[in-house]
């Protein structure tokens, strides 16, 4: 039997979103974190005396330094998926599957972020403790045998990567940057109605066709922000979510993974298969998370979909299934992703790119408000939500939940 | 035009050599001793035949371990690139903007092995998906001879 339906979310919590480095000196990552795990044990009805699990993704914070903090009373399940934010949607399916086998009662996942003494993404910036010249040993170790092929080639970060693959996306497919300001606009459009959004100006096609290019064929407006804050869940079982404070948020399915070919780093591995290079890379878990809620796109009544760059959410709505392959350029540029005339609204909340870079958590918490029915840019009748990770390396991953 | 900075010497268009060690192990020394003689070698498995690069220990199609090394023309085609105009670090403004991106080699089967890298000697506008480009070398010291490609000469067209 799998986990479908077994566990539920039952509380989700935010801190307040700050531009990178500004939550310093007032908080540190640890006060961000235990606040919003406060905050979600306080929204499920339950508190600290409750939690006795961590299921993380991309080792995101320390469970011994939280479970001290916050007083856990017994901690029996700590685990992340490695990799980066590709498993952030996947990590819900990570509490899941420990709820279910048994092992704990009350997950909390959560993802802060302070970038006032370092940056994510690691590369070539200026930091006190002098330039992080290279990116993503991711495991290897800087001192690797293989690093040394990699890196002296200018491509410093997850957005030259993204660069990449969105230019040879536009050669293979006919995408144009048309398509990508329609994601970045819609998006936006999206976090003007929301108060907590770091941006909330409307975005137009000038503003984007006349921002600064960054790695072409992607401008300032491809680019997800940088936040400081954090954003916690918790999840049960689907018993116990019963009897708390809302309506329980079911977890039909969840995969993470991808291709072994992959590598550590989808753009330093050198001889990836084209179909999966050209890609986002999330089309084997979502055929598994499609198969384990025993649904379909077609079901699927809204998407939050990691947005760390524009063109990966056009390579997810192809691996997640919404249109084909390769016409994702077509299929946004319909207006399939608008809010109220979509036919699957996308990042509800204005996501990495116009709310606030939380590493995927903010989508996981708009997927519950959706399915609760208190979303501000509420879908109708919303049911069943999609809730997708990154796209940069292995794993990538996504969540159904339902209503 | 150069310039000197927590770098080293910069020039337009160049990506610096940032590692300058290439803290090789057995499997991936004889590229840096053919590199230090300008000329491109990858290995192969002897098992399947399939290409490796970087050279991992171990062939992803038959597992097996072991390798010939076989010498490339260093010619190539540019499968994607990006321009990157945006300096990551304040110094590498001196050489912004720059290409960089994935070459495919020749002399390498189907998907063959493809190498990442700065793209010289060259205006951005010059290079598009499908370019015909050559290797070159760089000399950093005794063990680093940074690779990068630039475009054909006019003298070199096929």
């Amino acid at each position: 039997m799998t986990m479908k339906d077994q566990a539920a979310v039952v509380g989700v919590g935010a801190t307040q979103y700050y531009g990178r480095g500004q939550s310093y000196p007032q908080e540190s990552e640890l006060s961000l974190v235990c606040k919003s795990i406060l905050l979600a044990l306080d929204d499920a009805g339950l508190t600290v005396q409750d939690v006795d699990g961590f299921a993380l993704y991309a080792s995101s914070f320390e469970p011994a330094e939280v479970a001290a903090a916050l007083g856990v009373p017994e901690v029996r399940y700590t685990a992340t998926t490695t990799g980066g934010g590709g498993a952030s949607g996947a990590s819900i399916g990570l509490a899941a599957s420990a709820i279910h086998a048994g092992m704990a009662t009350c997950v909390v996942t959560a993802y802060p972020v302070q970038q006032a003494h370092r940056r994510l993404g690691g590369s070539a910036v200026a930091t006190e403790n002098g330039p992080q010249l290279t990116y993503g040993s991711a495991g290897l170790g800087i001192a690797s045998p293989y690093m040394g092929f990699t890196a002296n080639d200018g491509l410093l970060g997850p957005g030259h990567a993204a660069a990449l693959i969105a230019k040879r996306h536009m050669h293979q497919y006919g995408t144009k940057r048309e398509h990508f300001a329609e994601i970045a606009i819609s998006t936006r459009d999206n976090a003007t109605r929301r108060p907590k959004a770091i941006k909330k100006t409307p975005l137009t096609l000038d503003d984007y066709f006349n921002a600064r290019m960054i790695a072409e064929p992607l401008c300032l407006f491809d680019f997800t922000l940088e936040t400081d804050g954090c954003v916690a869940a918790i999840t049960v079982s689907a018993e116990r979510a019963k009897d708390l404070r809302h309506p329980p948020v079911y977890v039909m399915g969840s995969a993470h993974g991808g291709p072994g070919r992959t590598g550590p780093l989808n753009w330093k591995w050198l001889q990836m298969a084209e179909d999966d290079l050209v890609s986002s890379g999330s089309r084997y878990p979502a055929r598994r998370m499609y198969e384990m809620a025993g649904v379909g796109p077609e079901d699927v009544d809204v998407a939050l979909i990691y947005d760390n760059f524009v063109p990966m959410v056009l390579m997810q709505l192809e691996d997640y299934g919404f249109c084909p392959k390769g016409e994702g350029g077509p299929f946004v540029a319909d207006g399939n992703i608008r809010w109220k005339t979509g036919s699957i609204p996308v990042n509800t909340h204005g996501g990495n790119l116009s709310e606030a870079y939380l590493l995927g958590m903010s989508h996981i918490m708009e997927a519950v408000e959706q399915l609760r029915g208190t979303a501000i840019n509420q879908v109708d009748g919303a049911e069943i939500a999609l809730v997708t990770g990154g796209t940069s390396l292995l794993p990538m991953g996504g969540t159904l939940l339902r209503r | 035009m150069t310039m000197t900075s927590s770098f080293g010497e910069l020039r337009k268009g160049v990506f610096p050599t940032i590692q300058k060690r290439t803290f090789a192990d057995q499997t991936t020394q004889p590229f840096w001793d053919a590199a230090r003689e300008e000329r491109l070698v990858v290995p192969r498995c002897t098992s399947c035949g399939t290409f490796r690069l970087p050279p991992y220990p171990i062939c992803y199609a038959c597992q097996s371990f072991d390798v010939e090394w076989v010498e490339l023309s260093g010619m190539g085609t540019v499968y994607s690139y990006t321009v990157v105009h945006h300096p990551l670090h304040p110094d590498l403004a001196a050489i912004v903007p720059y290409v960089s991106g994935i070459v495919e080699l020749d002399g390498t089967q189907g998907e063959g092995a493809r190498m990442l890298v700065n793209i010289i000697d060259c205006e951005p506008e010059e290079i598009s998906i499908g370019s015909r480009v050559r290797i070159v070398f760089e000399h950093v010291n005794a063990e680093m001879s940074t690779p990068r490609f630039r475009p054909l000469r006019d003298d070199e067209r096929e």
